[in-house]
């Protein structure tokens, strides 16, 4: 199983932001992307996970596979933590929600109501999300945001775990989680530059 | 899909904005009618059927900026449309959510109300048939509505702008059916064009709610 | 050579700038030859009197009213399935001269109605109609305000033409359900050929049809040619702020 991204560029407020981005990923392996703020992370991501057009280029294998986890982890505060979990769990097609809640340590907290976590309980609960939706392919966009050390030893554990069962990760983050398989990509070098802003929804008008 | 009900009803339920909001609306506003044009029982029960109409149209829209926007901003709308379910059929469903929520507790409260109004006896069955079949148009239309301006902050008066155009035909022929079945008069051809209108909005509308969605999620 | 090589903002607005002022001229003309043949050299009503001679504004109004949504489907549609900016740009642009249309046909609709029927309004099938037609474009115009993305208003105008277009249509057929009206029949019944007004009416009528629908694309072209360079505009500070 692939996920291959070839020559992929993509545009925020119709300006490309990066250009002919290409990388493949194989099953097990986890892809670590870096670069500074505004370089187009979370538009690379979405437009990885089908929610956002490219202006070029394909994205290939990730059809129905992705799992994804922004910023906004799609909970509802007036549900309690199974219900959540369980939700998800049915939107996509699973039942077993007792690992997710095991690998993210929210057992205790399972009958709370979302609403009353702190931020990186809901964080782990919105990590734990990704585990019951059995989809390969884990797009990340900062998932450790609001997280501990403990989390985030945590949650990389999970990652780790997934990669080994045949998963694969794309995680857009800044820090080390200390996950052997993963490699770097560097956004920087894809910057788009306005010679190359091909296909620019704007650039019939200049 | 169940599972997207069923959250939602519960989601309405613990809030306590749907069910209870909207009916509490739909009870002002019927309330406030007589204190304006006077408690001249002949006069209520004449309009009566159009007031009762109007009412429950208002207390539908009223809750319609709630049915996406909250999806909208915590991503779940982002993780659906990423997951094997069809979007149409997600907006589907949310729709139905909202008429369950919203759109029934009208139907079963209109009779109540309708005695507020002084309704005629025999209008009471009509009002109820066409309400019926008149609210899930609604809920679907508003769901259209809703989609559209998502992502405008401060968008419930455009979102009143765009959808009582769309509810013209609806009101009308739902009115007009209640209307008759208060008069006693032969009500097949609007509640057959009502029931039309509402099984087309139903079939063809998450359609174009999921197109303009998807556009304001990119 | 294909007619979509218009559909490249730069050579629409060449191709506009070169027919622009051919079409003022014409426009304004056949305008000012309709209105004025039919309010000076005609002669007055048996039973309606002079103020008849409001049709040579009321109709061709209510034509182009009508029009002007249809072209603003046409164009959503050229969008949603080409993709040409201009195309959408030219949507934006017609509705402000559409919705003043609306309002010009319904003002003259009450000021004409007011002696014929005694009051300023009915809820006439076709004025209600025009209420409604009115509202749609208050909506479509709102809506493109309201979106600050121009793609993403494009994309979600064009679809709420296309559906408000379906509920126009079916709205014209519940008003006409709901109340048959007092309204005079079409003045010029395409379909049948005969005509309800006689033919020294008739002439400058059609003349001041003409002369509006000639106004309309004019100022369409022209407001078309604006947004463009709006666009243009924001396209260039973009780009500046960038380097």
């Amino acid at each position: 199983m692939t996920l291959a991204v070839t020559n992929l560029t993509i545009a925020r407020g119709g300006l490309p932001v990066l250009a002919d981005v290409s990388f493949v990923l194989e099953t097990g392996q986890a892809l670590i992307l870096r670069g500074p703020n505004g370089v187009g992370k979370t538009t690379l991501l979405r437009t990885i996970a089908g929610l956002q057009p490219s202006l070029n280029g394909t994205v290939a294998g990730a059809q129905d596979q992705i799992a994804y986890a922004a910023h906004s982890d799609g909970l509802k505060a007036m549900l309690s933590v199974t219900e959540n979990l369980t939700f998800w769990a049915e939107v996509f097609g699973q039942s077993d929600i007792s690992h997710a809640l095991k690998a993210f340590e929210l057992e205790n907290l399972s009958d709370r109501l979302a609403g009353t976590l702190s931020a990186g309980q809901k964080r782990r609960l919105g990590l734990a999300r990704l585990l019951v939706t059995g989809r390969p392919i884990w797009v990340l966009d900062e998932p450790t945001v609001s997280l501990d050390t403990a989390s985030v030893t945590m949650f990389a554990a999970a990652v780790v775990a997934h990669l080994n069962s045949g998963g694969m990760a794309l995680i857009a983050t800044h820090i080390d989680l200390g996950i052997e398989q993963a490699s770097l990509l560097d956004l920087t070098p894809f910057i788009a530059l306005n010679d190359v802003a091909m296909g620019s929804s704007d650039e019939e008008f200049l | 899909m169940k599972a997207l009900l069923i959250r939602d009803i519960r989601l309405a339920v613990r809030a306590g904005g749907g069910f209870g909001l909207g009916l509490a609306f739909f009870l002002i506003v019927i309330v406030m009618v007589p204190f304006a044009v006077g408690a001249d029982t002949e006069l209520l029960s004449k309009i009566a059927p159009g007031v009762l109409w109007i009412g429950a149209l208002l207390a539908c829209l009223l809750s319609l900026d709630r049915l996406l926007a909250l999806d909208f901003e915590d991503g779940t709308l982002d993780l659906l449309a990423t997951a094997p379910l069809p979007f149409e059929a997600a907006l589907s469903v949310k729709s139905l959510a909202h008429w369950i929520t919203t759109g029934l507790p009208l139907v079963i409260a209109a009779p109540v109300l309708g005695v507020l109004m002084n309704l005629p006896t025999q209008c009471y069955g009509w009002l109820v048939l066409s309400l019926l079949l008149g609210t899930p148009a609604l809920s679907v239309i508003g769901t259209f509505g809703a989609a559209l301006t998502v992502g405008i902050k401060r968008g419930g008066l455009l979102l009143s702008l765009l959808v009582l155009p769309l509810y013209v035909p609806t009101l009308i022929f739902g009115a007009e059916s209640a209307r008759r079945g208060a008069v006693g008069a032969d009500v097949s051809t609007p509640m057959l064009l009502l029931a039309g209108i509402s099984a087309a909005a139903i079939a063809l509308m998450p359609f174009a709610s999921a197109a303009v969605l998807k556009v304001n999620l990119r | 050579m294909s007619l979509w090589e218009y559909a490249n903002p730069v050579k629409f607005l060449r191709l506009s700038e070169r027919v622009l002022p051919t079409m003022w001229v014409l426009a304004i003309s056949s305008t000012f030859v309709g209105l004025v043949w039919g309010f000076f050299f005609t002669p007055d009503d048996i039973r309606q009197g002079s103020t008849v001679k409001i049709i040579y504004i009321h109709v061709p109004a209510a034509l182009m009213a009508i029009n002007a949504w249809f072209m603003m489907l046409v164009a959503s549609l050229i969008w949603l399935i080409r993709r040409h900016h201009v195309s959408a740009l030219a949507a934006k642009a017609a509705a402000p001269v559409g919705v003043v249309m609306t309002l010009i046909a319904l003002i003259t609709g009450a000021i004409w109605g007011q002696p014929m029927w005694g009051t300023w309004w009915v809820w006439d099938p076709r004025l209600t109609s025009f209420l409604i037609l009115f509202l749609f474009y208050l909506g479509y115009i709102a809506l493109w305000e309201a979106i600050e993305d121009s793609d993403t208003a494009a994309d979600l105008t064009a679809v709420l033409c296309m559906v408000g277009s379906v509920f126009a249509v079916l709205s014209r057929y519940a008003v006409n359900f709901w109340n048959q009206g007092l309204h005079q029949g079409t003045s010029i019944p395409v379909a049948t050929g005969e005509r309800s007004v006689a033919d020294v009416f008739f002439v400058p009528l059609l003349i001041s049809m003409v002369g509006f629908g000639l106004l309309f694309l004019a100022l369409t072209l022209y407001r078309t040619g604006t947004e463009i360079r709006m666009r243009r505009i924001k396209a260039l500070l973009a780009r500046e702020g960038r380097n």
